[in-house]
């Protein structure tokens, strides 16, 4: 009968034959996993024996492990090494904002988030969008404040998006790159128990840094004080973020050590926000002082009394 | 029979320059009709090609220019930025959605991305004839309005080119770039003031 041809390995040939020639052979094809759990042949058209163990939930567990390990080590230069860092869903990309909008003390982004499958998805995206935020709301606010004077000739200013551009995107690679170097070479000192690899880190980073694309767009406001305050929130947020996931990887350091770290990491995350603001965007005085230019706005406010 | 078929391989080669020249504009005009009414077809992916990006990158790009001579107070896109944008903009759609497991191929992305800039370029004609009138702020709401609509066709034409070859679970992924893409040229087109 057919069954007995079917156990042998080698004997495609004979499986093939038996299905052609008798249709209601139990010949196993990879569509019916419940029908014998001992070894198969491979469906008629031999597509590896690999593919039908690991379906099949074979005993050979430890061959499954192997495949599940292998997802990751395509040799880096076909497209698929690079396929595993957009290995995302659509939800996924969504907890993982919210989770960077709303840290949570105690819960570490990376664990809760990102450990399973860190991607490139999110930072490069969130990059993307916090350039052109910064770039487009920088000019509009510029022309809203500059709207009444007659000397102001409105450009927009396209030098500003290559420098938004190198800014963020520096930020987002070189400071974590910088970080793991770091870790790395304090894990080699000290046993942390907690180490992240630096895709999780250029993550975390690009994540932490979605709370400026709203204050990005805020900044139009042309006041100082809500200027300031957008910037306290963003980095209140972003900052404890980055401070409460990368905790756990110094607290195991000498105390002054792990405090610089954290400290540093708050520090140059402020520095980006501050010297966004600064550069992007120009200070609101010509709503507060009498401007230097005062004959064009006293005719203006003159023929408006009139 | 072997010489029928090599006079068919042949035939485009003899032909006189006009027919392969029309033949082209005719595939690109067929394209421009396709992306003006989109409806889910095959069209634009079965038979890509490159021209009608081309064309309507350059005329975006030209028109984007200003006749201003003192080129330091110009703050305006070059015309190679604009070349660059929509370009390494295109091929870094391209590469994302190919990433995220999408089974468009790369030229076939390319050329969709490109033809549905189509809207965008009638919306800067219409811009730059509008600028010919009276400065003012009805004149600003009236561009405003015509770049809004031509990038929300924009944004639905390439959708419904683009978004079948995604994983369902990822198609929100794949759109928003286009979302970004179409929406950073429209602000180059609105912001612009000869």
């Amino acid at each position: 009968m057919a069954a007995v041809d079917d156990l042998r390995f080698e004997e495609f040939g004979d499986a093939a034959a038996s299905l052609a020639a008798n249709s209601d052979t139990t010949t196993i094809s990879i569509e019916d996993p419940g029908d014998t759990p001992k070894h198969q042949p491979g469906p008629p058209g031999g597509s590896g024996r690999e593919e039908d163990d690991e379906l099949l939930g074979n005993d050979d567990s430890d061959k499954t492990e192997l495949l599940a390990g292998q997802k990751k080590s395509s040799p880096f230069w076909t497209f698929e090494y690079y396929q595993t860092f957009f290995d995302v869903d659509t939800y996924q990309v969504f907890d993982r904002i919210k989770g960077s909008l709303l840290p949570v003390p105690g819960k570490n982004f990376v664990r809760l988030y990102v450990r399973s499958n860190p991607d490139l998805y999110g930072p490069f995206w969130i990059c993307a969008t916090l350039v052109f935020a910064i770039a487009i709301s920088g000019n509009l606010s510029n022309f809203l404040i500059h709207l009444g004077e007659k000397t102001y000739h409105y450009v927009p200013e396209f030098r500003k998006v290559s420098i938004a551009a190198t800014v963020v995107y520096a930020y987002a690679w070189l400071v974590p790159l910088a970080l793991w170097g770091f870790l790395m070479w304090r894990n080699s000192k000290v046993m942390n128990i907690v180490s992240y690899s630096f895709l999780e880190i250029v993550c975390v980073y690009g994540y932490s840094l979605f709370i400026y694309i709203p204050t990005a767009i805020l900044w139009i406001i042309p006041q100082k004080a809500v200027r300031w305050i957008l910037v306290m929130i963003a980095l209140g947020v972003s900052g404890s973020v980055l401070a409460m996931t990368f905790w756990p990887a110094v607290r195991e350091d000498n105390r002054r050590i792990a405090l610089a770290t954290i400290v540093t990491i708050v520090l140059l995350h402020m520095l980006l926000s501050v010297g966004c603001l600064a550069y992007f965007f120009d200070a609101p005085e010509m709503d507060h002082l009498p401007t230097p230019t005062a004959a064009p706005n006293q005719t203006v406010a003159a023929a408006k009394l009139s | 029979m072997r010489s029928r078929i090599r006079e068919f391989d042949s035939s485009t080669l003899n032909e006189s320059v006009q027919n392969t020249i029309m033949r082209d504009l005719k595939a690109v005009g067929k394209k421009f009709m396709h992306v003006l009414y989109p409806r889910k077809s095959n069209t634009l992916l079965r038979d890509w090609d490159l021209w009608g990006p081309l064309i309507l990158c350059v005329t975006l790009a030209l028109m984007l220019q200003r006749g201003s001579v003192d080129s330091e107070k110009d703050g305006g896109p070059q015309f190679a930025e604009v070349f660059v944008i929509v370009w390494f903009g295109a091929v870094t759609i391209t590469l994302n959605s190919k990433l995220l497991g999408g089974n468009i191929s790369f030229f076939q992305s390319l050329c969709v991305l490109g033809y549905c800039i189509l809207p965008l370029t009638v919306a800067m004609l219409v811009c730059r004839l509008v600028l010919l009138a009276e400065p003012g702020p009805i004149n600003f709401m009236v561009r405003l309005f015509v770049v809004i609509v031509m990038f929300a066709w924009s944004i639905i034409a390439s959708t419904a080119f683009l978004a079948d070859s995604q994983p369902p679970n990822r198609k929100a992924l794949a759109v928003y770039p286009v979302f970004l893409f179409y929406f950073v040229i429209s602000w180059m087109i609105l912001t612009f003031t000869p």
